[in-house]
């Protein structure tokens, strides 16, 4: 088991490596940060001065060499723009993002997993197209149109909720100051967890259900209720796990958007603004933590996968 | 594929009550949308009425601030939304493919390296990517196309890569092996075609999100520039809170029309997967 786990991660290794020079060849090619800096008080000699303290001025190649000699010893680098060290802003925008990341993903699978296994109780039922086309009703609205619509109504209309932030500036702070602040934000991206998953959980509960065990136990006059809740929902929870490894991706892209819209205090602000800024240091930060979190999620899941089903060698 | 196989399958799509009636909708919007400059009542970039007016007999859906017909511009939109998304899933559709089908064929290391690449752009969060990439290149029609275009393919590949494993094993391919028949006739004779259904039930989905997408990021400022109309920056346009409060008819339309292309593409592709393969439980 060791050996596997072992194995798995030294194959991640140069993924990541492949990942980093991916990002750092397409971020090159958007253009160097120095024609952000340039102004009209800024002199030629000073923009070359500019480019030598932070080694704009090597190849290409060589400045991603010493990125990552300098990742390699712990150091993230500087940011172009503020000056302060990646690590510490990264550090400082995580917080907010991991707590709308994680409600928004345990609400959408609360939501998901009754709705997938009851759709899939009643298959081909009305009761079952009902929530299927719901669920394609759910991942068809774009995440901004559905925060439009909710700023209209909560915050315009009924003026129940604050329309973007984190705190209420001046008193808040509190617990339930900023679930109130969530709501809105963990709605959008719940809606769009749950949308993907329920005929996911559907599917594979129809499996399970459909294996001989489940038949030899239902032939044997257990109750159809024992057979779903007892042996099926059991062994349907192994597919369901899975799914949440392969969401953090599309989660993290979700919250980009969303804490654009609502001006969440996360990652994903700081991310677009490093983005338009051609922040360089700040984008490989942000680019090669969100790589380490979905290789770490991907091996996980191998792990599970792996500890689980045993036909599964290794 | 012959003809009796084809009339299967719009027999058993047919029996999807919701799917049919998603695909004479699919239908109706994406005629508009090409028909645009033959049926939209005005042009889309002239203004042709006073300013921010809203619904009235000559305009359906009301002018925008600079008196620009809504229902005209939305046509328009629908046609450039279409438009990308369909050039995004065939370019993504086509490097999948091609990437598919050496990767299963000849295995090996070649199979090796672009599945770890495929794994590398998998494993990636997609809208940064997307952002990243948008950021670089003049922002616009066809960068958006492209960019989009080159971020879907991964699941294309891993679809054809499976599918090509699995037809190797079949006897008829195996036949043609012991036959002595070229590489080429076996890779795009015998095996492409039996990966045309699979694929095309694949590419919906990629059609449905790329749209999404082009939404997403022109309505964050990266895509479809103005003055051509995009459903995405038309909503780009509604962030100011006057006209999200007091001018609806300037941001509903376009947002409803993103959900309704979308959903019945999606359900058209899902009637469309059970029509072809009705053992899959999906």
């Amino acid at each position: 088991m060791w050996k596997y786990i072992l194995k798995k991660i030294l194959l991640a290794i140069p993924v990541l490596l492949g990942i980093t020079i991916i990002d750092y060849a397409i971020m090159s090619l958007a253009g160097s940060p120095l024609e952000m800096m340039g102004g009209p008080r800024m002199t030629e000699a000073g923009i070359a001065l500019k480019a030598e303290q932070l080694g704009l001025n090597q190849p290409v190649w060589m400045q991603y060499l010493s990125w990552l000699n300098e990742m390699l010893h712990g150091n993230l680098g500087t940011s172009f723009k503020s000056y302060r060290p990646v690590s510490e802003l990264i550090g400082e925008n995580i917080g907010p993002t991991l707590l709308l990341m994680g409600a928004s993903l345990v609400v959408g699978l609360l939501i998901a997993a009754p709705a997938g296994i009851y759709s899939a109780i009643h298959r081909y039922k009305k009761r079952d197209y009902a929530v299927v086309t719901g669920s394609f009703f759910a991942s068809s609205v774009p995440g901004f149109f559905l925060a439009m619509l909710l700023v209209y109504i909560f915050n315009v209309r009924l003026g129940w909720l604050p329309s973007g932030g984190m705190k209420t500036a001046g008193i808040g702070g509190g617990f339930w100051d900023v679930a109130r602040h969530m709501i809105m934000p963990v709605t959008v991206l719940a809606v769009s967890v749950a949308g993907s998953n329920i005929r996911y959980i559907r599917s594979a509960v129809l499996e399970i259900l459909e294996t001989d065990y489940l038949r030899t136990a239902a032939s044997k006059g257990v109750g159809r209720r024992a057979v779903i809740y007892k042996h099926a929902l059991r062994n349907a929870l192994l597919p369901i796990v899975t799914v949440i490894g392969m969401q953090i991706p599309m989660l993290f892209g979700g919250a980009v958007i969303v804490e654009q819209i609502f001006s969440w205090p996360g990652l994903g602000l700081i991310t677009m603004n490093a983005i338009t800024g051609r922040d360089y240091p700040v984008i490989m930060g942000v680019c090669l933590l969100s790589a380490v979190v979905v290789l770490a999620a991907n091996l996980l899941t191998d792990i599970v996968y792996a500890l689980v089903d045993p036909t599964i060698k290794y | 594929m012959n003809s009796s196989g084809f009339s299967l399958i719009m027999k058993r799509f047919s029996r999807h009550k919701t799917a049919l009636v998603s695909l004479i909708l699919l239908v109706i919007m994406i005629g508009a949308a090409v028909l645009a400059p033959v049926v939209a009542p005005y042009s889309p970039t002239r203004p042709t009425g006073s300013f921010s007016a809203p619904p009235d007999s000559a305009h359906w859906l009301g002018t925008d601030q600079i008196g620009r017909d809504m229902l005209s511009r939305l046509l328009y939109a629908a046609r450039i939304s279409l438009l990308v998304g369909f050039m995004a899933t065939v370019i993504s559709t086509a490097i999948g493919v091609v990437l598919g089908l050496v990767s299963g064929y000849f295995g090996g290391w070649i199979d090796k390296m672009i599945m770890s690449f495929t794994d590398m752009v998998m494993s990636f969060p997609y809208i940064l990517l997307v952002l990243v990439a948008a950021a670089i290149f003049e922002p616009g029609l066809w960068s958006i196309i492209w960019i989009l275009g080159f971020v879907n393919w991964p699941g294309v590949t891993r679809l054809v890569r499976g599918n090509v494993l699995s037809l190797r094993e079949t006897n008829f391919v195996k036949s043609d092996v012991a036959a002595g028949m070229p590489r080429r006739y076996i890779l795009f004779s015998e095996i492409l075609p039996n990966t045309v259904a699979p694929v095309t039930v694949y590419a919906t989905s990629v059609f449905a999100l790329s749209i999404l997408d082009e939404a997403a990021l022109s309505f964050l400022g990266l895509g479809v520039q103005t003055p051509t109309p995009s459903l995405g920056n038309i909503l780009n346009g509604a962030q100011s809170l006057t006209i999200l409060t007091g001018k609806p008819w300037l941001w509903a339309p376009a947002g409803i029309l993103i959900i309704l292309l979308v959903i019945s593409i999606n359900l058209v592709g899902d009637a469309l997967r059970d029509a072809i393969d009705p053992r899959n439980n999906g």
